[in-house]
């Protein structure tokens, strides 16, 4: 069954061979693909500015908190690992395991998001503080703003799973979400790689 | 011309204006839908634009005082960038790609619907921030910072903020729609309509909506960036800490001069449709033509530079920029040159559509010229920033894209509307447009080769000749819109009714009523041969001309 926006515009068709649904599946990548367009911008903007000021802290900070950093990046990759089992398991029809999983997902990105608002709360400097002040924020809130509309994503989709024969024809929207979830860790794997340990 | 297809009985109720104003999802509403709107802010446009003529009429300042002449200058360029030309091909766009591939609707109606309906809130947001204590934003339509991350008026939303905040929502107006248009030309092509047999129009769209979904994201990572600077107090572009404005340029740049060609790509689209159809001739080497589209948007990724040979850039940058943005004439000269040689021995039909064509042609030789001699290093940094940039862009914008749509609206208006314009007011309006054209913005050439910088509001005596014509020329060109005007609205209430193919022409979208049925078509259109087949040797002729 397709989402009630879908159907209402999906007639029976006669005119183009291709079920409408298909296009999500070559329209949400050119989406993603145009969308780390911005990421990228951001990402270019730091490295310039970064390899341009040798001073880049404010005074008496000498660098990020790498250990919680990188506990958070263990766990998102890990969602993504899970989100990846989750799809294969509704592939494969275990809607309950696909269900665990999929809550498990969400649960690990709304564990990440705790962290990154700790992290905040006990930065030593803030926005205005230089340009370490300006990229941290504004590359991490950025990032954290796709996790967060990625959890809500995931919890969409949930509620759609509990709808019976929900996926039976397919399940292109799950795939997008899964597809979202697997670009918003390895934008954050980028940004990782920059803002700590560079 | 005669035609055997006559309207047929089925057509739906073309009348029931009320869905215009509606959140509809049909493909065709919604490519009404963005004309007019884009039209109604290009009359904004072009009003800001007389009062700044009005402003040049005399070397003094004696129209509108400083800040208010630079609140018209930005907002002027703004309103015809983001509002009139993006949503104006856009909406032609989304009118005519369904029907040209043979699809029933576009791939993501819905979404559709809601990049549209970001475009009014785009205007209103702009042409609100006249009422703002700190009037509108004043930095010209680029922003540059450090001018635009100044705040003296101290509110926090102030004409600067909404700027960003407006070309932020045009942008995710705009990627939408891309994404629409892009996956609606890849998934929804009926049988046969191969890559290689889609009309031109539909590859010069596709390439610039590809620039749309690549090139966009920089500049709203730069507004993003841009408006932290301006309200928070950070320093990713200001000069004064330890930020960098020319950061800020790059990004810029790296999408607005590919966004020239997301304007003008569809102007070439245009013309490609119009001339083989009033020269009743195959647009010669279709193949290479098509696919040059999207050699166009390759390298005009390539090029940004060429806008910053004046930012402190280095040498060897310089000439790499210069070598790309030359290379850039390559694939638009195929293009000029193939429209010529379908001219060249064509059983040409002056109507009105092709007298925009030709004219558009015309001009944008013209301003390819310019641009060639602006790619060059030493000759852009003697120009820069005086009237030669503007003369040059505006022929591209206006003389070229404006041109291409008047040509479009009237030559696909028969089918939008099932009526048929009339051909003495279009011709007025062709004549006024041409030559008030040419008054406003050539003398532009010979100022800014003079010296006269841009952007601002009172001159040396020395100018003020051109200046006059030029501003007599804007006046002119403010008529001519009134023909149109009269003409659009007499002709859709009252014109003669229009057959399903007036012209004659080859498109699928000629193949059904005028206009469409909700679904577009009756039964499913099969192709099976390359578009453009007019005359009958024209198999023969497309298969030796394509090369
Ligand atoms: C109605 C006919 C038009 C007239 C009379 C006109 C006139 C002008 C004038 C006088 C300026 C100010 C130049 C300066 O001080 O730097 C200007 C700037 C500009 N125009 Fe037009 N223009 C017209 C149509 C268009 C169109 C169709 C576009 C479409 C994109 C356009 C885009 C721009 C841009 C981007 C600027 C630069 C604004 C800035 O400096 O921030 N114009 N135009
Ligand atoms: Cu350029």
């Amino acid at each position: 069954m397709e989402s009630p926006i879908d159907s209402r515009n999906s007639p029976p068709n006669k005119l183009n061979s291709t079920p409408k649904r298909d296009n999500l599946a070559f329209g949400f990548p050119v989406f993603l693909l145009s969308e780390s367009i911005i990421f990228v911008s951001f990402f270019v903007t730091y490295a310039l500015l970064r390899w341009k000021n040798p001073t880049w802290f404010p005074p008496g900070v000498s660098g990020l908190d790498i250990p919680r950093a990188a506990i958070n990046t263990v766990i998102l990759v890990a969602s993504s690992g899970v989100i990846y089992f989750a799809e294969r398991a509704l592939d494969r029809h275990q809607l309950i395991k696909f269900r665990r999983l999929w809550l498990l997902t969400a649960a690990l990105g709304v564990i990440f998001l705790i962290g990154q608002v700790l992290e905040w709360r006990n930065m030593p400097f803030g926005l205005d503080a230089g340009l370490a002040g300006a990229t941290f924020y504004l590359l991490t809130g950025f990032h954290g703003m796709h996790v967060f509309t990625g959890v809500v994503l995931l919890l969409y989709m949930y509620k759609r799973s509990l709808v019976p024969g929900n996926y039976d024809a397919g399940h292109q929207g799950v795939s997008a979400v899964s597809l979202f979830w697997h670009f918003v860790d390895l934008i954050w794997i980028i940004l990782f790689l920059l803002l700590y340990i560079w | 011309m005669t035609n055997i297809f006559i309207k047929s009985a089925s057509e739906p109720e073309p009348t029931n204006w009320k869905r215009y104003f509606s959140f509809s999802t049909d493909h065709k509403v919604i490519g009404v839908q963005y004309l007019v709107t884009a039209f109604i802010f290009f009359l904004f446009g072009g009003l800001f634009a007389m009062i700044v003529r009005a402003e040049l009429l005399t070397p003094q300042l004696d129209v509108v005082d400083r800040s208010l002449y630079n609140g018209l200058f930005t907002m002027h360029g703004t309103i015809m960038i983001f509002l009139w030309i993006f949503p104006a091909n856009v909406g032609l766009a989304n009118y005519l790609i369904p029907l040209m591939i043979g699809a029933k609707e576009t791939a993501f109606p819905v979404l559709n619907a809601i990049a549209f309906w970001l475009i009014p809130v785009v205007g209103i947001l702009l042409l609100f921030s006249f009422f703002l204590p700190s009037g509108t934003a004043q930095a010209g339509w680029w922003s540059y910072p450090p001018v635009s991350i100044q705040n003296p008026s101290g509110h926090l939303i102030n004409g600067e903020f909404l700027w960003l905040l407006a070309v932020t929502i045009s942008g995710i107006s705009s990627i939408m729609g891309g994404v629409n248009l892009v996956t609606t030309i890849f998934r929804m092509r009926s049988p046969g309509m191969t890559f290689l047999r889609m009309p031109v129009y539909v590859w010069t769209t596709f390439s610039a909506q590809l620039l749309q979904l690549f090139c966009l994201p920089a500049l709203t990572g730069a507004a993003i960036m841009l408006l932290f600077d301006l309200s928070f107090g950070t320093d990713f572009f200001s000069p004064f800490k330890q930020g960098d404005p020319v950061i800020y340029q790059h990004l810029f740049w790296f999408y607005s001069h590919p966004a020239v060609y997301v304007m003008a790509l569809p102007a070439f689209g245009v013309f490609s449709e119009v001339i083989p159809a009033f020269a009743r001739k195959p647009l010669f080497g279709y193949k290479t033509v098509a696919i040059s589209s999207l050699l166009i948007s390759v390298i005009s990724t390539l090029v940004w530079v060429h806008h910053m040979f004046a930012s402190a850039t280095p040498n060897w940058m310089r000439i790499l920029f210069m070598a790309t943005s030359m290379l850039v004439a390559v694939p638009t000269g195929i293009k000029v040159f193939a429209w010529t040689a379908t001219i060249w021995r064509g059983k040409l039909h002056f109507q009105t559509p092709m007298l925009f064509a030709l004219g558009g042609v015309a001009m944008f030789l013209f301003a390819g010229i310019s641009g060639v001699m602006l790619a060059s290093v030493p000759f852009d940094i003697h120009v820069n920033n005086t009237y030669f940039i503007v003369g040059h862009f505006h022929y591209v914008v206006f003389n070229t894209v404006t041109m291409a749509l008047y040509a479009g609206i009237y030559f696909w208006f028969p089918k939008i509307t099932g009526r048929m314009y009339s051909e003495g007011w279009g011709k007025l309006h062709f004549w006024l447009t041409f030559i008030g054209a040419n008054l406003n913005f050539f003398p532009m050439h010979p100022l800014g080769l003079q010296g006269m910088v841009r952007r601002i509001s009172s001159y040396d005596p020395q100018y003020t000749g051109w200046n006059v014509v030029a501003s007599l020329g804007a006046f002119l060109l403010g008529m001519s819109t009134l023909p149109f005007i009269a003409n659009i609205v007499s002709s859709w209430l009252r014109g003669r009714k229009a057959l399903n193919n007036p012209w004659n022409a080859t498109g699928l979208e000629w193949t059904t009523s005028s206009p469409p049925p909700i679904e577009n078509f009756e039964e499913i259109p099969i192709v099976t041969s390359e578009p453009y087949g007019y005359g009958e040797s024209h198999r023969l002729a497309a298969d030796s001309s394509s090369i």
